[in-house]
């Protein structure tokens, strides 16, 4: 469908046709995928950029983000007269909710609007085109490893925010506040289920699925942006609209998935 | 499989094209023999750059026919259109080349992609083409430590470095000072001699046209006006082309009242 045709329609005919598109998107980068040649090189490049590189500030997050919650249910917990339950609530937060989540929204910030603009910028500079030219798949070129990289990396980020969490938790209830170690460990591990587990990764799963989709079919699609903005402000526009697009979907279809394994 | 004898490269019939309402390419008809070099020549906004992409196939047509290589590319599937892009090469009028590469890493993507070269063999096979655009001390470089001669002629070196049967330039003059400008023509005319390819330049510059060219197609507003040789364009009495040829501005008659409208229209 060239740009024309998707402009002269009315906002939610373009706007099914998008949602069209961006599903096409996704199955022909799945196809390659799946089918061969595979070539791990990119996919470690793309793993170094969305995985290794956001694994500070992933563990920076996360240890504050422990730390405030064991606060928050500590001073809660204490007027119940039930603190030896911080370890199971903090806990279940983070592995059920703020570990998957937080995880998410700080990657988008930090990976997913990168390669968008990236992308973004390869197509204004005519690069796709080349890539086209050149008999060189972009879908199996560009956004094959960046997905793929998005599925590997946003599970074990999370997991990494969550146990750093943990430990922040750890420290404010524990060392600060005197909560008994073994109440503290053995609280978490009586309370949190397989379930628990599963919802958390499932949605760690999904999440970095949808973050790279979003980033990478925005700035290839550029070209069908509705004001047709090629160039700078183009690319500044569809950063800014996946970052909220991609933040968005998280938290939709973190309550969808929530509602479906509960 | 492709006829290594085939005459015309490419032919086009009756090509159309619109952007949205308006039409940018009317009826164009055009064959280019093996190993010529076609000039694409025109105004800014002409539809010449436009023409060049539905014989890339970055463009589909909405009428017409375009064979590149005896094979009609608007029903291609994708793996087909693959396959035959492997015989052309595109030089990208601001070079295209990726910026997260060096110059070297750029021209050699092609060959590492589409052959089981071994890495030395590649490196070698890179710098034959870097050293025949002259920038052979240049391969360790990022594309944004070059200047825009320097891009055109190493998206030129990638664009053959898959020895391709035809190769496409787009404006290979285009912001560039005449010297550039004329190393950039020669060049073009050493790759048809030393590697036998059919060339198709798309520019806006007589002087270059008329170098390289071993027939000019001009189009003007979409139409094609003329295709033929250097002598066949100098002996036109067509208004438009005497008029580009004498790099005169084109004089429209323009009413009055119509003139007056336009500025005037809310």
């Amino acid at each position: 469908m060239s740009m024309n045709k998707l402009h002269a329609l009315s906002s939610l005919e373009a706007m099914l046709i998008r949602f069209g598109i961006a599903g096409v998107f996704l199955f022909e980068t799945a196809r390659t995928i799946v089918l061969p040649p595979y070539s791990i090189k990119p996919l470690i490049k793309q793993v170094a950029f969305v995985g290794a590189r956001s694994l500070l500030v992933i563990v920076v997050a996360g240890l504050f983000v422990g730390m405030v919650i064991a606060l928050q249910f500590y001073d809660t917990l204490v007027r119940f007269g039930s603190v030896s339950l911080l370890g199971s609530a903090v806990g279940l937060s983070l592995i059920r909710e703020l570990g998957p989540v937080l995880t998410a929204l700080m990657v988008i910030g930090r990976a997913g609007s990168a390669m968008c603009a990236e992308i973004g910028i390869m197509r204004v500079d005519n690069q796709i085109d080349a890539l086209e030219c050149m008999a060189i798949d972009p879908y199996r070129y560009l956004f094959a490893p960046r997905i793929l990289a998005g599925i590997i990396c946003v599970p074990i980020l999370t997991a990494v925010f969550i146990l750093v969490g943990i430990f922040g938790g750890y420290f404010v209830g524990v060392i600060l506040f005197g909560v008994s170690p073994g109440s503290y460990f053995q609280g978490m591990s009586d309370t949190i289920l397989n379930r628990d587990l599963f919802m958390g990764f499932s949605k760690s799963l999904v999440f970095g699925l949808l973050i790279v989709w979003i980033a990478c079919d925005k700035g290839f699609n550029l070209h069908l942006d509705k004001h047709g903005a090629y160039g700078s402000e183009g690319v500044s526009r569809i950063t800014t609209e996946s970052v909220v697009i991609s933040s968005i979907a998280i938290l939709f279809s973190d309550y969808l998935l929530s509602a479906l394994i509960l | 499989m492709i006829d290594p004898n085939i005459k015309n490269v490419i032919e086009i019939e009756g090509l159309n094209s619109y952007y949205g309402e308006k039409q940018i390419l009317s009826n164009i008809s055009l064959q280019v023999e093996r190993k010529e070099v076609m000039v694409i020549m025109g105004h800014s906004g002409s539809g010449k750059s436009t023409l060049l992409r539905h014989m890339i196939g970055l463009n589909t047509a909405e009428s017409g026919s375009i064979k590149l290589l005896g094979k009609e590319i608007t029903g291609l599937n994708r793996k087909e259109l693959y396959e035959l892009r492997k015989h052309i090469g595109v030089a990208f009028q601001n070079g295209a080349l990726f910026s997260s590469m060096t110059l070297q890493e750029n021209v050699e993507l092609p060959l590492h992609e589409h052959t089981r070269l071994d890495h030395n063999t590649i490196r070698i096979m890179s710098r034959l083409k870097l050293e025949l655009m002259n920038l052979s001390d240049n391969e360790s470089l990022m594309p944004a430590e070059l200047s825009g001669g320097m891009l055109k002629r190493a998206g030129l070196a990638r664009a053959v470095i898959m020895d391709p049967e035809i190769l496409f330039f787009d404006e290979p003059s285009a912001g560039l000072d005449p010297v550039t400008s004329a190393e950039l023509d020669d060049l073009i005319l050493q790759l048809r001699d030393a590697l036998n390819m059919t060339i198709i330049v798309v520019t806006h510059e007589l002087e270059s046209a008329f170098k390289i060219a071993d027939r000019i197609t001009v189009i003007d507003n979409g139409q094609q006006i003329i295709t033929g040789n250097k002598q066949t364009i100098r002996n036109s009495t067509d208004n438009r082309i005497v008029s580009m040829l004498e790099r005169r501005a084109m004089n429209e008659n323009i009413d009055a009242d119509d003139y007056l409208n336009k500025l005037t229209r809310s």
